[in-house]
């Protein structure tokens, strides 16, 4: 059994515990140990304490023949994600020292597989940011070139995994906070069908746009993932019910033929802005693409350009009314006023970032009387018109391919006073959490600068519960693309 | 349309709906960058052919599926008591920032003004 875990996947992890050539405290150690030696990176805000007790118990579940895929399996949990008596922070001074009282259904259904949680990782404040530069506790680093962003907001998670301080990892995606730090880091992020995976115990940033996802060196381990996390919740009443047509729909289709042709919205990805070494790398993909069998189609879509002003409308108005729970009553960070009202503001004036209050400023201001039908009411309209338009694309196309992202991993601070920049960097990832449809982002090379291999990620877009889809044309790319 | 001119007066009356404090230097920021970042979402009123949407008369979607709605269904709970009373209190109030008993402490909400 030798010590080289770089490139150790969750499958071949699995392997190697079942066949007790290792064993879970042994994987559990390296992690720690990595984690520790790793620190500079601040990709986790938190090791946890019971790591070692938790290895124990799944052991046990090896030795007893109980195994799941996960069984002892160590991941790295973004810090909105609730686990029972461990804090949750969402990166944030106003919950800096919150306990979270439950689980959340995503955790109680990997402690049940059987999976170690090493610790919290960092992310933008609230979610709120494409960098992790927004974090109350400090930036993470880009394992690939310390000197840059590792994405966001899930990017303590996305710089964990490519870090080697774990086998998995777990984010959340409103507009491509799993994708995009994914394409950075260089490993494949999942963002789910709206609705596949339970919301219950994410914190939540905008209801109609959130779901938590997985990141994995391999499509595979996001599948194997996936699987384990996804499911009816009864406590999320967004989630879908096990008896629906689209389970049905889904488990058809996976008996059907593979994908076939990919749609790629060539006005769309050619936009101003996109890096050229980003769209030649996408060209290349695509051609790789071709030659393994895949018909490629220039589709036109131009409902998609809408979707940064759609998404920076919709999801500040959620997030104004998510976020007015933390006023320093319950829970969280309280400064005294001269009266009640005086405690809120204060208490949300200090308890909160700059990008958290400036977002929350422009949601109540869509929301506003006045403004409301001009701002939010038309993006709801356009939002409903780009879901129509997608539906009528997959009509014609099995996937849609778009790069994940418009340039490689940026320097930390060279957006950070331009927030209109920093969200022009989602536009190809936003879309998709307006429709709710499910997309992957997978390594597809590297653009070099500064003597750094920058890493870059190609995004399949799939329908609705279209995620099979997804990891068949994923498993294909990496075997193609042989990065 | 106009662009929206957004005045240090609108920032503190947004700042008063949403419960926030700004300060004084803060202000001039939100303020240029609301201006900013609203001026770019405006496009959204000039999205090609829409320019008579509202929310009441767009065409809604199931799934992406035009014209075709699933049954509605009821996904709240039975107004009924959820759970034993009492077995979350302790756990609830370990996180408030001020207790007394098992209540949470807060400042009056009727006031003089």
């Amino acid at each position: 059994m030798t010590g080289d875990f770089k490139q150790l996947t969750i499958k071949q992890a699995h392997d190697l515990l079942v066949k007790k050539e290792l064993s879970v405290r042994e994987l559990a150690e390296h992690f720690l140990k990595e984690a520790k030696t790793k620190s500079g990176l601040n990709a986790y805000l938190e090791i946890f304490d019971d790591v070692r007790a938790q290895a124990e118990v799944a052991q046990k579940m090896i030795d007893g023949g109980t195994a799941t895929l996960l069984t002892g399996i160590p991941f790295a949990i973004k810090d909105n994600i609730l686990i029972k008596g461990k804090i949750a922070s969402a990166s944030s001074k106003m919950l800096e020292n919150y306990v979270a009282s439950y689980d959340a259904f995503v955790i109680k259904k990997l402690r049940d597989a059987g999976a170690v949680f090493l610790g919290r990782t960092n992310m933008d404040e609230f979610a709120m940011g494409g960098s992790t530069e927004n974090s109350a506790f400090g930036v993470t680093k880009n394992p690939h070139d310390e000197s840059r962003v590792p994405g966001g907001s899930s990017g303590g998670s996305a710089a964990a995994l490519a870090g080697g301080t774990a086998l998995g990892a777990l984010g959340s995606d409103t507009g491509g906070s799993i994708r995009q730090p994914a394409a950075f880091c260089g490993v494949v992020g999942l963002k789910p069908t709206y609705g596949s995976v339970s919301r219950s115990g994410l914190m939540a940033m905008a209801s109609s746009l959130d779901q938590i996802g997985p990141f994995a060196k391999t499509v595979e381990d996001a599948e194997i993932i996936f699987d384990a996390i996804k499911g009816y919740d009864s406590m999320d009443s967004t989630s879908e019910p096990a008896d629906s047509h689209h389970e049905r729909d889904n488990r058809v289709s996976s008996t059907k033929e593979k994908p076939k042709v990919i749609g790629v919205p060539v006005d769309f990805v050619r936009a101003k802005g996109v890096d050229p070494r980003v769209l030649e790398n996408f060209e290349a993909s695509l051609e790789c693409m071709k030659k393994a069998g895949y018909e490629v189609r220039e589709i036109s879509l131009p409902s998609l350009a809408h979707g940064l002003s759609v998404y920076y409308i919709l999801m500040p108005a959620e997030v104004s009314s998510n976020l007015a729970r933390f006023d320093g009553v319950r829970y969280g960070y309280h400064a005294d006023g001269a009266n009640l009202v005086e405690d809120y503001a204060r208490s949300r004036g200090e308890g909160f970032g700059r990008e958290v209050r400036r977002r929350i400023l422009l949601g109540t201001f869509v929301l506003s009387s006045g403004y409301y039908d001009a701002y939010y009411g038309r993006a709801c309209a356009v939002r409903e018109m780009l879901k129509r338009d997608l539906a009528q694309a997959f009509d014609g196309v099995d996937i849609i391919a778009t790069p994940t992202t418009p340039t490689p991993a940026f320097k930390i601070g060279e957006k950070s006073s331009d927030p209109l920049q920093m969200y022009l960097a989602d536009i190809f990832t936003v879309p998709v959490n307006i429709a709710g449809v499910p997309a992957i982002s997978i390594p597809s090379g590297f653009a070099e600068e500064g003597g750094s291999k920058l890493p870059l990620g190609i995004q399949f877009i799939a329908p609705h519960f279209g995620e099979d889809a997804l990891f068949a044309i994923g498993k294909d790319f990496e075997r193609v693309r042989m990065l | 349309m106009a662009d929206m001119a957004i005045e240090l007066k609108d920032v503190e009356h947004l700042a008063g709906l949403a419960r926030i404090a700004v300060s004084d230097g803060e202000k001039e920021l939100f303020r240029h960058d609301l201006e900013e970042i609203l001026a770019y979402v405006s496009q959204v009123k000039e999205a090609a052919g829409w320019e008579q949407l509202t929310i009441d008369t767009a065409p809604r979607t199931f799934d992406g599926v035009q014209g075709e709605r699933g049954e509605l269904c009821n996904v709240m709970r039975a107004d009924g008591e959820p759970h034993e009373s009492g077995i979350f209190t302790e756990d609830l109030l370990v996180a408030a920032p001020a207790c007394e008993g098992n209540r949470v402490l807060v400042k009056k909400i009727l006031g003089d003004n």
